[in-house]
């Protein structure tokens, strides 16, 4: 249809190669969809102009929610009246994003209904993201959605809607149950996902163990990492078993441990525990020999964002490990004072770890309670022209 | 013991308060809550009952939220694009 109607030159460049295209996916909709056609014209324009033809904000939402919805308008809406709004919806997606199949037809019928018929599941977030629709068509998305157990995500200033990796529905090394905590979270901050309280996006993303699937280390705002306090439980003959079939453990396993916490002497692997960094490598290495210790929980780290309004950042650990249970009331105590303490005295546009930088680490953990740990050093002082009085004091 | 504000009161406290700066400074909800404290006092109204009384206002209709660059409360408007 879009072939026919206008030509996309620029557009069709990005047809080719064997992988999957979204102008591909975007003609597809476009055969069935007004909106998804002049989407098309939007962009091809955009390529031309070299710039983004799209602005967002603005009044529009469902009521009684002030999340969930992004304004987006066409600043070119008298050549495009099909795209002049074309809103996106994010719907809170289920933790570790499990769908039934026909929970997602269902989405989808409710998308080709009402909006563009254009999605691209997931967002940064984890919600489902539904690309392209009409003011006049929020409401009866919106209800449509809640008919069939739907609810939109976080938007805006609010904690956006936590997300999680798999967990222990499909992964052997989740330390603790992220999709109970996440759906836990998910409930507990309802009025926060919906209704802007603080002065930016508060994120929350856990992973059940150290490979951080989620990356909820860079993606965070209070990333929650599985980890464990005791020692890797290690199945020598097992080890052995590796070693047989080929594998160098020495150089590939002990030599790469960042900590160098580990020696094999050839029969045994030996493991010191209280340098061991839980960074995993070894485990992913020999799964059959290696896992996790038995006391196992999680480590707190705050402060992560991509690169928005400055520059990206990567979490830092608030509490080096902390059990988790339900009802999670440790971690909803901090994470209360954190939203207190940041929605009073943060700025606006401001994330937590800004603010944190901005006030410094020890008037915030002050703030909320917590003393300081070693654990919670970044990295070594490394300015070279900070001098210490007893430094002087030894070389006289 | 200071006797607490009703929800009530505060609303139509906040409700005044986004009227009058409606169209001459955006307020977000946050900024509504804090002036509101201040004006009752912190024992006659909590942050509990600022939150309830900003829902009340977004739930009838009287107040909406919007985004421009961040989130804020207003009066009900017709539609506008960001700039």
């Amino acid at each position: 249809m879009s072939d026919e109607r206008r030509p996309t030159p620029k557009l069709d460049d990005l047809e080719k190669g064997p992988w999957p295209s979204f102008v591909r996916e975007m003609k597809r909709a476009a055969e069935g969809s007004a909106m998804a056609d002049q989407l098309l014209g939007v962009l091809e324009l955009s390529y031309g102009d070299r710039v983004g033809h799209w602005k967002h904000g603005g009044v529009v939402g469902v009521r009684g929610y002030g999340a969930g919805v992004i304004g987006r308008y066409s600043d070119v809406p008298e050549q495009f009246p099909e795209v002049a709004q074309f809103h996106t919806m994010r719907v809170n997606h289920p933790a570790g994003w499990f769908y039934k199949t026909d929970a997602l037809r269902k989405v989808c019928d409710i998308w080709e209904k009402h909006g563009s018929g254009l999605t691209n599941l997931h967002g940064a977030t984890g919600d489902i993201i539904l690309l392209g629709m009409k003011t006049e068509s929020l409401e009866p998305v919106f209800a449509e959605l809640t008919e069939n157990g739907f609810d939109l995500g976080g938007s805006g200033s609010v904690v956006r809607t936590p997300s999680c990796c798999v967990g222990p529905a499909r992964c052997e090394w989740a330390c603790f149950d992220t999709l109970a905590l996440t759906y836990d979270l998910t409930q507990h901050y309802q009025d926060e996902i919906h209704r802007p309280s603080l002065p930016y996006k508060f994120k929350i993303k856990a992973s059940g163990c150290p490979n951080d699937c989620v990356a909820a280390i860079a993606r965070a705002d209070l990333s929650i990492i599985g980890t464990w306090r005791d020692a890797i439980d290690v199945d020598q003959e097992a080890v052995g078993t590796y070693a047989a079939d080929g594998l160098d453990v020495r150089a590939t396993v002990c030599d790469r441990c960042p900590s160098k916490c580990m020696a094999w002497d050839g029969t045994s692997l030996d493991i010191d525990n209280s340098a061991c960094v839980r960074c995993m490598h070894c485990i992913n290495v020999m799964p059959k020999a290696l896992r996790p210790g038995l006391e196992r929980g999680a480590c707190i780290l705050i402060g992560g964002k991509a690169p928005i309004v400055s520059g990206a950042m990567l979490s830092s650990v608030l509490v080096p490990f902390m059990k988790l249970e339900p009802p999670y009331t440790e971690l909803k105590e901090l994470i209360g004072k954190i939203l207190e303490l940041w929605g009073d005295e943060g700025k606006n546009r401001e994330r937590v770890g800004e603010f944190i930088q901005r006030v410094g680490l020890g008037s915030f953990l002050e703030a909320i309670g917590l003393e300081p740990m070693p654990e919670m050093v970044k990295h070594p002082r490394e300015n070279p022209y900070v001098f210490y009085e007893e430094y002087f004091e030894e070389e006289k | 013991m200071a006797e607490p504000v009703s929800v009530d009161e505060v609303a139509e406290a906040m409700f005044r308060m986004i009227s009058d700066a409606q169209g001459v400074r955006k307020l977000k909800p946050n900024d509504v809550s804090k002036a509101t404290i201040e004006r009752f006092g912190p024992e006659r109204c909590g942050k509990g009952t600022c939150k309830e009384a900003i829902r009340q206002l977004v739930d009838s209709g009287r107040c909406i939220y919007t985004y421009f660059g961040g989130s804020y409360i207003e009066l009900p408007r017709p539609e506008q694009e960001p700039s």
